[in-house]
């Protein structure tokens, strides 16, 4: 550990100049886009970009594979004037907005969490000096390669969506798009800052930037729903920021630091002192990760155009709130109030949003509600805290942020092509768009089924929940798992049905769309077969390095043999598994073949087989039709939302109580 | 970096694909023997399952489309490697994985024809999966459970079994009940035979086979050989310890259990999918979850 880093420190000045451009880069090209109002000159502008922001983070990734944590002497007093500049600048914003549309408890919120964070930056915060300012190890490397590649890639698919969604809008409506593009790379900017900062300020600020990016960019449209989701998140989100402000105050006036290894350190060795200030941050991750009873704003955030429900839900945004969580994994693991929090939190939302994924036709909404459940499962792991559960959260995050982005590009290509979200009018869509369904489903599958990622991460959670005797979270795992099954196969076997003769539809998609998707599939392809490799260079260094940093000698000791709880044969053999499934998707299914054709069974002579008519006993014509299962009475919204929510909330409020009364019968 | 545990998967693998159909085969033969005496006819010989096969092999290639063979041929191939990987001694979960990848395909397979009957057995089949999944992880997870307890250390190594001074279902027979449950819906026995059902008084039009033929149909069925020798292994794991014997016990327990659910078969009507699901359910969470509290906590 002490040769990781002094030969952190040597090497320190080019690490910090590689940070500094990724923080920074995205914050000009964002300005510039903001003044460009040519579309020619905007599409070179962000591919350029694009290209050069996944470059470098390729190459920093690539640059320190196996790194533990790097912690760099860096610290400018301009940064803090700037913090406290962008956060009264973003208290403008919503106070604008609040005021514009006269909603009230937003006023309220904002104007608590601006004079908050004055006096704390001005008063409390003033004396504490953080000397490495910026760090990085390998998950902060993960995420930078997530926003890197993944997240860019959305901001060049949006080039060709926003076109047609600029075409879409009626008639002399106000080109808005230069705003558009430059949210979006000022958010990328602002989760390279959340990544790198090891100074919590820095932190809360990178924080505070998503949240109000987020705000705008839902309420991108304007319409009246548009307006009231974004308000929802907004409010939702500034609980959480003030969340973490009074963690920010406890961590300040208790542990008298505001470096975030030096409070995972304390927190490590001395967990009752932290339990507040834990509690508070885990709250702050919960409604950025979008858990229940904060679910809905996540929910809302679809009124926005595709490219942003894309960003939220994959590389950004809820990213951040599951970060903070698994970077906080070794204090949950001491610290049982917090822990028992967020890990119920985090397992009922998994499993009642995956069963209410199920009564959704929505594609959209299911992708939404299944990133949520996710999300929940990523929130439980790091609440469980063993190595084998973070070792799980990381690949859950890695692939979660892939395969996701992946489905909601393609559901925004097929809205903008079939003219529908609604997963029953995706019927055929093998045959009307048949690259994209096939993407679509290499998405879906590698969302549910092994051998393909998500489950091997989920397999690794299962592991890591019977071997810490974690039998709530099994149960809920199995269940819940179940419910994925069923409503992700149900909409792959409505993108699988093949019939002749329908026109194929995607020949004009514009060509930024294919070139983001051919990268996600790509991206998907790699990690998929790539798994054991990703483990051993990137995973398990995180988790060993978390030995590094923990004060508390058990912890040490469970956290330096990595956290891979599947053997690497089974890794291999899962990889090869992945192959044949890639094969066969891309090269079996979908060839003409040799066959004789035959007619399908409609009870009754068919009279068109691809529109499933046939003659029925009066010599008429009949159309058979069939739509997939929602069981809406069983699984429906109406039913298990407010059990959720209230048993979530009333999680959170019990904890939350507790901790400030600081209970010693809970150690 | 391959160590030879995967050379020893692979040897499982091809095993299983060339013994399995063979017993399964034989099973199938004594299964339609059984139903007829229950039911007082004579029955078949017991190689017509072969037989049946056999013919539908020889049959003229007619399809909807020329993607359901590839995904049923996916299917029996998964099929093949998780009972390679469950015989070899391989990982549990790793078994229950691929096999629910294969049960994917085959649901898959129903699906791309776009016939209305197919769809309705895909879609009852997609229930089914949903139904039985909980058990059997649950199972799994009180393998784990249930071999640490004896063993001092949890394995889901199948190999694990020969390690242990008891056989396991001293600890974990509540959810060798519960499995037993779900095993039905597994094997696809009335009364949960939704999906796809053999008996001719349940079903008109064959649910997610409706527009299999020939060699597609001649794999099904080599796949549901297999399949049920592969659940029929689940079952003896949880009777073999490290006395060799233990594996004729094993043997005849798989019989009984076998032809316990050939009397089920043979008695009960067909249920709605609301029975199914909460009865599934309710078994899994009460005898999961009970034993796996009482191993995690007692």
């Amino acid at each position: 550990m002490r040769f990781v880093e002094s030969f952190g420190y040597r090497k320190g000045g080019e690490d910090v100049a590689m940070i500094g451009f990724l923080i920074l880069f995205p914050l000009v090209v964002a300005l510039v886009l903001l003044l460009v109002k040519q579309n020619q000159a905007r599409n070179v502008i962000v591919y350029v970009s694009a290209a050069a922001i996944a470059v470098v983070s390729i190459g920093f990734c690539l640059a320190n594979l196996g790194s533990g944590w790097v912690g760099l002497q860096f610290y400018t007093p301009i940064v803090d004037y700037a913090c406290m500049a962008i956060s009264v600048a973003l208290a403008a914003v919503i106070l604008y907005f609040g005021i514009l549309y006269r909603n009230v408890p937003t006023i309220v919120l904002a104007v608590v969490q601006v004079v908050g964070s004055a006096v704390f930056e001005l008063g409390f915060a003033h004396g504490v000096h953080v000397a490495e300012s910026l760090y990085f190890d390998s998950l902060s490397l993960l995420m930078a390669f997530i926003i890197g590649v993944v997240g860019t890639g959305i901001c060049v698919y949006a080039l060709g969506y926003m076109e047609d969604f600029q075409a879409h809008q009626p008639e002399g409506t106000k080109d808005r798009r230069p705003m558009f593009f430059a949210i979006m790379f000022a958010f990328l900017s602002a989760m390279y800052f959340i990544v790198f900062s090891n100074n919590m300020l820095w932190l809360f600020t990178g924080w505070e930037v998503t949240t109000v990016c987020s705000f705008l960019l839902i309420g991108f449209t304007r319409t009246d729903e548009a307006i009231k989701n974004a308000f929802r998140q907004i409010i939702m989100n500034i609980i959480g920021g003030i969340a973490f402000l009074v963690a920010l105050y406890c961590i300040v006036l208790q542990v008298g630091t505001l470096s975030l290894r030096e409070f995972i350190e304390v927190g490590s060795a001395y967990p009752i002192i932290v339990m507040l200030p834990v509690c508070c941050l885990a709250l702050a991750g919960l409604t950025k990760a979008a858990q229940m009873p904060f679910h809905t704003w996540l929910l809302g955030a679809m009124v926005a155009p595709t490219p942003t429900s894309a960003l939220l839900h994959s590389s950004t945004m809820v990213k951040a709130g599951v970060f903070l969580l698994v970077k906080l994994a070794p204090v949950f693991n001491v610290c049982p109030l917090p822990s028992i929090m967020v890990v119920l939190v985090g397992g009922i939302t998994f499993l009642l949003c995956s069963f209410m994924a199920i009564s959704q036709s929505n594609a959209k909404r299911v992708l939404a509600y299944s990133t949520i459940a996710n999300l929940g499962l990523i929130v439980a792991c790091a609440g469980v805290g063993t190595p084998e559960a973070v070792w799980a959260a990381c690949f859950l995050i890695l692939f979660h942020a892939i395969a996701k982005s992946l489905l909601f590009l393609c559901v925004g290509t097929a809205e903008h092509h079939i003219g529908s979200r609604n997963i029953e009018d995706m019927d055929l869509l093998f045959e009307r768009m048949p690259r994209l369904a096939r993407f679509m489903m290499l998405g879906i599958m590698v969302m549910f089924i092994a051998p393909l990622g998500m489950l091997m991460a989920k397999w690794a959670t299962l592991v890591s929940f019977a071997d810490s005797g974690q039998i709530a979270l099994v149960i809920i795992l199995g269940f819940g798992s179940a419910a994925t099954f069923f409503f992700w196969a149900k909409w792959l076997g409505k993108l699988a049905g093949i019939a002749a003769c329908d026109k194929n539809v995607e020949l004009d998609v514009h060509k930024s769309e294919w070139t983001a998707l051919m990268l996600m599939v790509v991206l998907a392809v790699l990690a998929c077969v790539g798994l054991p490799v990703i483990s051993t260079f990137l995973i398990e260094p995180y988790v060993c390095s978390v030995a590094a940093v923990v004060a508390n000698p058990t912890l040490m000791a469970l956290y330096a043999f990595g956290g891979q709880d599947i053997s690497g044969t089974n890794l291999w053999i899962s990889a090869l598994l992945a192959v044949i499934v890639i094969v066969m998707l891309f090269a079996g299914v979908g060839r003409r073949g040799k066959e004789k054709p035959a007619q399908i069974y409609l009870a009754g002579a068919s009279v068109d087989n691809d529109r499933r008519t046939f003659r029925n006993s009066l010599s008429g014509e009949t159309a058979a039709t069939s739509r997939n299962w929602y069981l809406d009475s069983t699984f429906g919204e109406a039913r298990i939302k407010p059990v959720g929510e209230w048993m979530c909330g009333i999680l959170i409020v019990v904890a939350l109580v507790l901790s400030t009364t600081g209970l010693p019968i809970l150690m | 970096m391959l160590n030879e545990s995967l050379v020893f998967t692979i040897v499982g693998i091809v095993a299983f694909a060339v013994i399995a159909p063979v017993l399964g085969c034989l099973l199938a033969g004594v299964d339609r023997k059984v139903s007829a005496r229950m039911q007082g006819r004579v029955g078949p010989p017991i190689l017509q399952p072969y037989y049946d096969v056999r013919k539908l092999l020889e049959k003229e290639t007619v399809a909807v489309n020329s993607s359901e063979v590839v995904y049923v041929g996916c299917a029996l191939l998964f099929t093949f490697i998780a009972g390679g990987i469950f015989y070899s001694g391989g990982n549990l979960l790793m078994s229950i994985f691929v096999i629910t990848l294969a049960a994917l395909l085959f649901i898959l397979a129903a699906y791309c024809t776009r016939s209305p009957y197919a769809e309705v057995g895909a879609a009852r089949e997609t229930l089914q999966v949903m139904a039985y999944e909980p058990m059997v992880l649950f199972m799994a997870v009180a393998f784990f459970m249930g071999t640490k307890a004896i063993l001092g250390v949890g394995t889901f190594n199948v190999s694990g079994v020969f390690f242990l001074g008891v056989p396991l279902i001293t600890n974990i027979w509540l959810v060798f009940l519960g499995f037993l449950f779900v095993l039905t819906i597994k094997l696809r026995k009335s009364p949960f035979d939704l999906s796809m059902s053999h008996h001719a008084h349940q079903e008109i039009v064959k649910g997610v086979t409706t527009e299999m033929s020939g060699r597609t149909l001649a794999m099904v069925e080599v796949m549901h050989w297999c399949e049920n020798i592969l659940f029929l292994g689940w079952i003896g794991m949880f009777f073999v310890w490290a006395n060799p014997v233990s594996l004729l016990v094993a043997l005849v327990v798989v019989l009984a259990v076998y032809f316990l659910e050939i009397w089920i078969d043979n008695n009960f009507a067909r249920v709605k999918w609301q029975l199914m699901l909460k009865s599934a359910w309710i078994v899994a969470l009460v005898a999961g979850g009970l034993n796996l509290i009482v191993l995690a906590y007692l």
